[in-house]
């Protein structure tokens, strides 16, 4: 983020190994491309996943414990430390920055709590206050110093599109220089989550408890803070101030999609992944900014995860009220055919009906449609040509139906002050979802159960096997 | 002098002195309290009389002003194993990804401490405490599908887990239905019939002497304590409900307004 002028040379050397280099020099033949470019291309998705993977993991608990904002105060505030680094040591190391940005971190956490608690301001408030304050503090000290640039728009991006072009012998291998700090930091956010998992778990799902059972609930908090200052300034490096839609994003769409920790967090290390790799290669294509992209991605597949969620998903919530609206259609049908049976002369001969009257009885429209093959797939109903007619199985849940809609009118009756002709409406609506407890319930209550308000009689139902 | 300790060490629980302030102002004033037989504790009082910063405080979890409190003879930090403590439901996050039975397992962690990751003991315990409280059926269920009655009894089930022998439950009952009282205070009374002390802050006046050994009257003082038959009298309840001091809050405020002056 800070750059001597001039910038140090890139320092190249030959004859250590890429790798991987075999595999996409090989896909470069396949795909026609320049061997370099595919190789760029793989080293930058490889530092972008690695990136997501650390933010996902630390976001997860972020989100978890409602303190998102942390992500982005950290973000900010490791300007401060890298800085005031600067500012003490008047030279611009990688390592010193690091431990500097570090500090920072923790710093603004302490700070965050300082304020919460001695100026009384609300949590988000004390954030909000600490980090911008600390990244002003950056910027001014920024501004002074004579010999140091501050990239604006390597603040703000990263260089996540360059992360591949610039490779670094590490340990004998010429990988990515980001993976200098992104491999250790995976590798402690990897080490908090298996040797803290029971403690992390407790103390973001009831620090009460966790302070009973004497686990230190503050302590829990500084070292996830420290965790997720590390997976920031590592982050920032590569993806910029953008870092919080990758800590955060992924994180939430995990937790719409399951009800699991263990499976939220692979969920959200994958989504994540998917975001940055997506980004980068609309990036190639649009000849834009990859960490931006990767953000524009990653709010792109929440709102995927909106309408999807199985659980208060959009998608999963309309064809829930479909269904249930094919239902209650199927069962005004039925309901409908067994008055009619209970109103013609001969009451045990079972009634059929056109298959235009079973239409018109579920309400018509595509919805009738529908109720009729939900009713014809459950052999409630038998088509005879072109006549309907009800099953065995159909009767005694029509008759269970109707059972359900006059013992309601009854209870109305009985409990509400309402005028006779009030009654069935209610009673209509209610019909479709009075199970056997409650009819049982309803029988009980009554005074006398044999006819409903209208004095028909409230059809017996030995036992509701359908439902 | 022996005889004094003798009955210091005897009791389960002992308040002694203790005053609790939000911000400077006293909410509880000079608490003493002693129980001295395990048994079913029932803690009544108006709103804003103090029951859950009584037993909030006393588990340390707000700090006190003045005053100690010790269970079974020494400082109750030092026997926090033993005690198990129930908040109110509405104090954790009913949408966190974690199932009923992974729950009450975080009973088992004190004592398992630091690092040590649960194991078959504490699962098949976890089990039997599900059991316990007629939830084995819904382990696996995420916490946020359940009804207000069975949040409260995996509560309880976690409780259990701890094993402890000391109690302090914040409103167990509140928004739970009818079925779920009775099985709660069923619970209850086994636990109280295994020789443990459960104290609980009460809110139902109607249900106290069916079911508590003791009573502890509480408006931001102790009003009385003692045994139900004895203590819970309508004229302790009149002294209790019939208002606060206004001399206290009085001097609440007075106090409040000098720190803030000086």
């Amino acid at each position: 983020m800070l750059h001597m002028l001039p910038d140090t040379a890139v320092l190249f050397a030959g004859g250590i190994p890429i790798p991987f280099e075999a595999q996409t020099t090989r896909l470069a033949a396949s795909l026609g491309l320049p061997a370099t470019d595919v190789q760029n291309a793989f080293w930058t998705m490889a530092v972008g996943a690695l990136c997501a993977v650390c933010c996902s993991l630390a976001g997860c608990f972020l989100v978890l414990r409602r303190i998102s904002l942390l992500g982005d105060a950290l973000s900010h505030s490791v300007l401060a430390g890298t800085a005031g680094v600067y500012l003490l040591t008047g030279r611009v190391d990688p390592v010193p920055m690091l431990c500097g940005a570090i500090a920072a971190g923790i710093v603004t956490a302490v700070l965050t709590q300082f304020v919460h608690k001695a100026a009384l301001v609300p949590e988000d408030s004390s954030i909000g206050i600490v980090f911008t304050s600390l990244f002003a503090f950056g910027v001014v000290v920024v501004s002074q110093a004579k010999h140091v640039h501050l990239d604006l728009d390597c603040v703000l991006f990263g260089d996540l599109a360059f992360a591949g072009v610039n490779l670094h012998p590490t340990f004998g291998w010429l990988v990515p220089e980001s993976f200098r700090s992104l491999i250790p930091t995976l590798m402690i956010t990897l080490l908090l989550l298996a040797v803290f998992w029971k403690e992390l778990r407790l103390t973001s799902f009831d620090p009460t408890l966790a302070v009973t059972l004497g686990f230190s609930a503050t302590l829990m908090h500084y070292l996830l803070t420290t965790v997720v200052a590390i997976v920031t300034v590592s982050a920032m490096d590569v993806v910029g101030l953008l870092v919080v839609a990758l800590l955060i994003v992924p994180a939430a769409i995990a937790r719409l999609l399951t009800d699991r920790l263990s499976t939220m967090l692979v969920l959200s290390c994958l989504i994540g992944v998917s975001c940055t790799t997506i980004g980068y290669l609309l990036a190639l294509r649009w000849d834009s900014s990859a960490a931006g992209l990767s953000a524009v991605v990653a709010g792109a597949e929440l709102l995927v995860a909106i309408v999807v969620s199985p659980k208060n998903g959009l998608l999963g919530r309309l064809l829930r009220t479909v269904r249930l609206r094919i239902r209650i259609c199927a069962e005004d049908v039925l309901a409908g055919l067994f008055r009619r049976q209970e109103r013609s002369d001969a009451p045990d001969k079972r009634v059929q009906a056109s298959v235009s009257e079973c239409h018109t009885l579920a309400g018509g429209g595509i919805m009738s449609v529908a109720a009729l093959r939900w009713l014809l797939s459950r052999q409630l109903l038998q088509q005879a040509g072109p006549v309907m007619l009800l099953s065995e199985t159909g009767l005694r849940y029509a008759r269970s139906m109707v059972r359900s809609h006059r013992l309601w009118e009854a209870y109305l009756q009985e409990n509400f002050n309402l005028p006779s002709d009030h009654l069935h409406d209610p009673a209509e609506a209610m019909e479709h979802f009075i199970g056997p407890g409650v009819q049982q319930q309803i029988t009980e209550e009554l005074s006398q159960s044999a006819e409903d308000p209208h004095g028909r009689a409230i059809p017996d139902v030995k036992r509701q096997d359908v439902r | 002098m022996t005889a004094r300790t003798e009955n210091k060490t005897s009791a389960v629980f002992d308040i002694h002195d203790m005053t609790v302030a939000y911000d400077r102002r006293p909410v509880l004033w000079n608490i003493d309290l002693t129980l001295r037989n395990p048994g079913l504790v029932a803690i009544v009082g108006p709103n804003g009389a103090g029951k859950s910063t009584m037993i909030r405080a006393a588990m340390g979890l707000v700090p006190m002003v003045s005053g100690s409190v010790s269970a079974w003879g020494s400082p109750i930090g030092r026997e926090l194993g033993r005690i198990g403590y129930v908040p109110q439901r509405g104090s954790v996050d009913w949408d966190f990804p974690i199932s009923v039975f992974e729950t009450v397992l975080m009973g088992t962690y004190g004592s398992l401490g630091w690092f040590r990751h649960p194991g078959r003991v504490q699962r098949d315990l976890t089990m039997r405490c599900l059991e316990r409280v007629g939830m084995q059926d819904y382990a696996q269920r995420q916490i946020g599908q359940l009804s207000g009655g069975q949040q409260q009894r995996v509560f309880l089930a976690r409780a259990l887990a701890q094993q402890a022998e000391l109690y302090f439950m914040d409103e167990p009952m509140a928004g739970v239905d009818a079925a779920t009282e009775r099985v709660v205070f069923e619970l209850l009374q086994s636990l109280s019939e295994e020789g443990r002390t459960i104290v609980v802050v009460h809110h139902d006046l109607r249900t106290v002497s069916e079911y508590f050994d003791e009573v502890v009257l509480l408006n931001v003082r102790i009003v009385a304590s003692g045994p139900v038959d004895t203590t819970f009298t309508s004229a302790n309840l009149q002294s209790t409900y019939g208002g606060r001091l206004s001399i206290l809050d009085t001097m609440a405020e007075a106090v409040q307004k000098q720190t803030e002056t000086e």
